[in-house]
């Protein structure tokens, strides 16, 4: 029989944080991964943390395949033909741009390299259990056993499904995001940056104007990484298909010229978990723990995942380590991994945002189209010389909030003050 | 540029048999058929004449959304074999 300490399923950022740290203190752990390869199944916006990283991979920055060193972040909001831009720029980096294929293919190797026993090309189909208690997992080939199982097997989870741990996704819980890299020869000239810098863009607006979703770009060394997310259940209501919206959103005067001429390397696809913390499976059972975006770990406003993943893999292995001490893998030990992640910025920053997803839906179109357009309306007013009294155009500009949002104004100031306050308390 | 010239740009090792599995006679009575343009990879299209739901899977992108959307909740869907499927090379 195949026994071992650990199986961590899904060889992404949380079940190789997970891995790694099991091996490291000594114990037998293995990895599987579905696809070919590491990485090879695995699809996200661009960036890694910086911090975070090192938690798992001290010295990642010298040995990692890294494309950029993000040192520019800029808002973007766009109108049907206009848009106004933040930039924030500081050389200190908080990120890297990488190209999951490359990225999670040396993470998976690092693991190798500390002890995983890493198995690729092998699909868990379900996970076996005596007792209600999970004992191992059933592949197409095998069946392995041991005393714990990690599920890291992204968003959609169907093992923590089949165990009740969480219920089916529901439309509106996930976004689906298409993504396209794109060859571009002059990226330090078209984006203004010295070489191995990058920058990211957050867009607003545009082809999701009065939509509940985002778009972001990203340089990589010699490509640009362009994409969209939009609430699932948005998409099915508006009857859209999403690389038609993406192709919009490319074709905005504004980003049209940073794209020119450039050539599709790769068109892709993934689910993002957007149901935050409300929405969170029940994170442990006994044998079994959940961690990255199985267990719903994205701060949709701060487009994090891939950290929460590396730190929840992490806290989900020092959690095995700790049952595998005690030689206790029941759900009395397990329910510490929850609070490791309650204790840290994890499930602090989840709980922080638990209000997020439904206030912007029930008002997404006031600050996913109404409020977008008046900023760009304001910045057109303000640059705008056409003979018009100043004041006028001022006085004019404060009305139009009254006449074109009615009574829905007082609502959406209720709702901003309900959100921060809901962020503050 | 259509999705067609989109998905050229992904490298597949495709099964000889589906991994998705609609139940045709819930397709039959579902009206709406979001599969059929929610998918990123225009998997579903839906055959009227011959009422029948057509599944181009070799071109699946496994993200999971035809699943998540269907609306008589009778797609069988499950992850490819280990070998089979998409890679993505610049994910």
């Amino acid at each position: 029989m195949n026994k071992v300490d650990v199986i961590v399923v899904g060889a992404g950022p949380a079940g190789i944080a997970c891995a790694i740290t099991i091996a490291r203190s000594g114990k037998k752990v293995v990895l599987i991964e579905r696809g070919s390869f590491a990485g090879s199944k695995n699809v996200f916006g661009g960036a890694i943390y910086t911090q975070p990283t090192k938690e798992i991979f001290p010295d990642f920055e010298t040995s990692a395949p890294l494309e950029r060193k993000n040192t520019e972040h800029k808002f973007v909001i766009l109108g049907e033909y206009d848009s106004t831009t933040i930039s924030y720029k500081n050389k200190l980096s908080e990120s890297y741009t990488v190209i999951r294929a490359k990225f999670d293919r040396w993470m998976a190797d690092e693991a190798k390299k500390a002890g995983v026993y890493l198995v690729e090309k092998t699909v868990v189909r379900e996970l076996l259990t005596e007792n209600d208690r999970v004992i191992g997992v059933k592949t197409e080939l095998e069946d392995y056993y041991s005393n714990i199982v990690v599920l890291a097997d992204g968003v959609n989870s169907l093992l923590a499904k089949q165990i009740g741990l969480r219920k089916d996704i529901e439309p509106k819980d996930v976004a689906l995001s298409v993504k396209e890299v794109i060859k571009i020869n002059n990226i330090n000239e078209r984006f203004n940056l010295k070489e191995g810098e990058g920058c990211i863009h957050q867009i607003f607006g545009g082809a999701m104007l009065s939509m509940l979703g985002l778009g972001f770009m990203y340089t990589n060394k010699e490509t640009v990484t362009i994409g969209l997310g939009v609430t699932l259940s948005e998409l099915v209501e508006r009857g859209i298909r999403p690389y038609e919206l993406l192709e919009d959103l490319k074709h905005h005067p504004t980003l049209e010229p940073l794209l020119k001429d450039g050539v599709l390397e790769e068109y892709s696809a993934h689910l993002i978990p957007e149901g935050g913390y409300k929405k969170m499976p029940k994170l442990y059972a006994d044998g079994v723990m959940i961690a990255g975006d199985a267990a719903m770990l994205v701060n949709n406003l701060h487009w994090e995942g891939t950290n929460l993943a590396m730190i929840s893999g992490k806290l989900a292995g020092e959690t095995a380590l700790e049952a595998l001490d005690l030689n206790d893998f029941s759900e009395n030990v397990l329910k510490n991994y929850e609070q490791k992640l309650k204790n840290s910025f994890v499930l602090k920053d989840l709980m922080t945002y638990k209000d997020l997803i439904s206030i912007a839906s029930k008002k997404s179109d006031a600050f996913f189209d109404y409020y977008l357009r008046k900023v760009n309306s304001f910045f057109k007013m303000f640059t705008s010389t056409d003979s018009v009294p100043k004041r006028t155009k001022y006085r004019e500009f404060i009305k139009s909030f009254f006449k074109e949002r009615k009574f829905s104004l007082f609502s959406d100031i209720w709702n901003m003050l309900k959100l921060i306050w809901s962020i503050l308390k | 540029m259509t999705i067609e010239n989109k998905l050229y740009t992904l490298k597949y090792n495709p099964d000889t048999v589906s991994h998705l599995t609609p139940d045709i006679k819930q397709c039959k009575k579902c009206k709406n058929k979001p599969c059929t343009y929610v998918c990123p990879a225009n998997v579903y299209e839906w055959d009227s004449e011959h009422e029948n739901l057509v599944v181009n899977f070799e071109n699946c992108l496994e993200c999971g959304a035809c699943r998540i959307v269907c609306e008589k909740k009778s797609l069988k869907w499950e992850y490819p074999k280990g070998t089979k499927g998409v890679t993505f090379k610049l994910g």
